[in-house]
């Protein structure tokens, strides 16, 4: 019964996003809000892989935004210094962010709680003072323009071919942290973060699971800042900041940690919010304070979980 | 060749000797019970057989081989399973997926078919869900298949624990003090529910503080103390062992024990 339950919430769930980012360009009255469509489907796709990591397997990660940067500068660099296709350039950033995330991953998530926060954080800082270091490369904190993407010699332009490649992308990044989540592997997760000892003890080996989790929301991560550098024309090191990081982790914990579709709802609301009421945008990093905190006293589980246990017991 | 031996094992704490010098050797098929009064060392020597401590100094041996130092799910996969006395469960899970997660070792858990929704790891884990709901079952805990481990009573959770430690289909089932806290008809479900499990061949090592419990179901008893073993043999022997009457069972147990078998 709850396996129904689960599978209709799964394909229930799939087909409301897909039927949302159908209809939304009818709501969206010109190429500003196309961009800020655009934006909030890159940050979705990075809070699902993130979520995977910090709501599912129980670690988190204040460095996310580094992964991104790399991404990001590795479309940059790869296409616009070396004349790469920019598929292999997508391809070879995310397989470069997957051995750097496995290479550290060991080290850093033998850490737990504020140690590992700290580590992170130290991480992501380190891949941001790379990136503002090798001017020669990539033209330090002046950032870099980035050719557009051609695919197949068809040249993607406009804020809406991206919407529907984000769009697609971002659909594609659900399913797959969906399966991953209903396979023994997501169960692996969720079980570290329920007791160590316990999983240790039914034989999970534990640090692979979490090396494994912190390399997918990696790959997540950088293949977003590939697209977004395609898709921006233009990447600086502001996308590899801290402050990034930091934005990533609220839209998880605000949308809800392990609910994938609060991660998308989490990135969506506070993604859109400070683009669309400009006169909020000074006040940023406070914002970010107001909601983390208020999300923690008023909805501990995050927004989408707490609404639909609210509709639950309306419904009775 | 024995199930479980340790040999000189020890562990110690900063300046606590929990665990001192203790060798014992278990044989397959059997109910063998490690008893002693609160703080004698027993959880602690579960850890150090099932890799929870690095030993301070000696070894285990499990099937035949030295494991010692080697982590839990090493010895997991090798068929060594256990319950803990303070419990450890998924509380972020139901029920299900709580024994389901018992299930590990038997998954398939590459992650690109996975992550591909591969017809295969939906197959897999349909037969995983049927195999944990018959465990659920085994342990009597129909009523409560799709229930949140988190809204599980205490004496459901001792069961539930039983019944994700067998989904890995042991070969030793390591059950620490898996009646304390529980009334009596619950700790007789519990006698019974061992007795099975040994029965379907799976060799049990028992913490036990209910004495009816381990004087009923033990083939073998150990008796710890103070970190030290200081006796071993069967029921009847440890029971009119004075060593043992004096540091633990005291005059009261020996009657119960005398009365019974009058
Ligand atoms: N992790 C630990 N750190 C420090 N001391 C411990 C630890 N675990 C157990 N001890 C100490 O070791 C002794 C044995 O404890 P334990 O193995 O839990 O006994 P039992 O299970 O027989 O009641 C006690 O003195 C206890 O305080
Ligand atoms: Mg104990």
């Amino acid at each position: 019964m709850r396996l129904r339950g689960l599978m209709q919430a799964r394909t229930g769930g799939l087909l409301a996003l897909a039927l949302v980012i159908a209809v939304l360009p009818l709501a969206l009255p010109n190429n500003f809000y196309y961009q800020v469509a655009v934006l909030v489907g890159l940050n979705a796709i990075v809070c699902v892989g993130l979520n995977l990591l910090i709501g599912y397997a129980g670690q988190i990660s204040l460095g996310h935004a580094g992964f991104f940067g790399l991404g990001a500068y590795a479309s940059a660099v790869l296409t616009a210094k070396f004349g790469w296709p920019a598929p292999l350039a997508l391809v070879a950033g995310a397989t470069g962010v997957a051995l750097l995330a496995f290479v550290l991953a060991r080290p850093i998530l033998r850490l737990k709680g504020h140690y590992l926060a700290m580590a992170t954080l130290g991480m992501g800082i380190i891949i941001s003072i790379v990136i503002n270091q090798e001017i020669p490369l990539t033209g330090g904190p002046d950032g870099m323009p980035v050719p557009g993407f051609a695919l197949f010699g068809l040249r993607l332009t406009g804020d809406r071919t991206w919407y529907w490649i984000v769009g697609g992308l971002l659909l594609l990044s659900v399913w797959l942290s969906l399966n991953l989540i209903e396979s023994p592997v997501g169960r692996a997760f969720r079980a570290l973060h329920g007791s160590e000892v316990a999983a240790e003890t039914v034989g999970i080996d534990t640090a692979r699971f979490k090396v494994l989790a912190f390399v997918v929301s990696a790959v997540f991560a950088a293949v977003a800042g590939s697209a977004f550098a395609h898709f921006a024309g233009f990447v600086t090191p502001v996308e590899a900041q801290f402050l990034r990081s930091i934005e990533f982790v609220t839209m998880v914990v605000f949308g809800g940690m392990a609910s994938v579709f609060g991660a998308v709802v989490g990135a969506a609301v506070l993604t859109a919010l400070p683009q669309i009421l400009t006169a909020f945008h000074d006040y940023e990093m406070i914002a970010l304070g107001v909601v983390l905190i208020g999300t923690m006293i008023l909805m501990p589980r995050g927004m989408l979980p707490s609404l639909a246990a609210l509709t639950r017991r309306w419904m009775r | 060749m024995s199930m479980l031996s340790v040999d000189r094992l020890r562990k110690e704490f900063g300046g606590v000797q929990a665990v001192v010098e203790v060798s014992f050797a278990i044989e397959a098929g059997r109910i063998h019970s490690i008893i002693g009064p609160n703080g004698a060392g027993k959880t602690t020597l579960f850890n150090l057989v099932n890799g929870l401590y690095a030993p301070s100094g000696g070894r285990v041996s499990f099937l035949g081989c030295d494991v010692t130092g080697l982590r839990p799910y090493e010895l997991a996969a090798r068929g060594m399973a256990r319950t803990f006395q303070n419990l450890q469960v998924f509380f972020n899970m139901s029920a299900l997926e709580n024994v389901m997660v018992g299930c590990h070792l038997k998954s398939d858990t590459r992650l690109l078919p996975s992550m591909l929704g591969w017809p295969s790891i939906a197959r897999g884990d349909r037969a995983t869900r049927a195999r944990a709901v018959e465990l659920l079952h085994e342990v009597g805990l129909d009523a409560w298949v799709d229930a949140d481990a988190a809204a599980m009573p205490y004496g459901a959770l001792k069961r539930l624990e039983i019944a994700r430690a067998l989904a890995a289909e042991p070969k030793l089932l390591l059950l620490d003090e898996p009646a304390a806290g529980l009334n009596p008809t619950e700790t007789r479900e519990i006698d019974r529910l061992i007795q099975r499990v040994a029965a379907a061949g799976v060799t049990v090592l028992l913490v036990e503080h209910d004495m009816r419990l381990v004087m009923d179901v033990s083939d073998r008893i150990i008796v710890l103390n103070f970190g030290r073993k200081l006796a071993e043999g069967t029921a009847q022997e440890v029971r009119r062992n004075p060593e043992v009457i004096a540091a633990y069972l005291g005059t009261a147990a020996a009657q119960g024990a005398g009365s019974r078998h009058a």
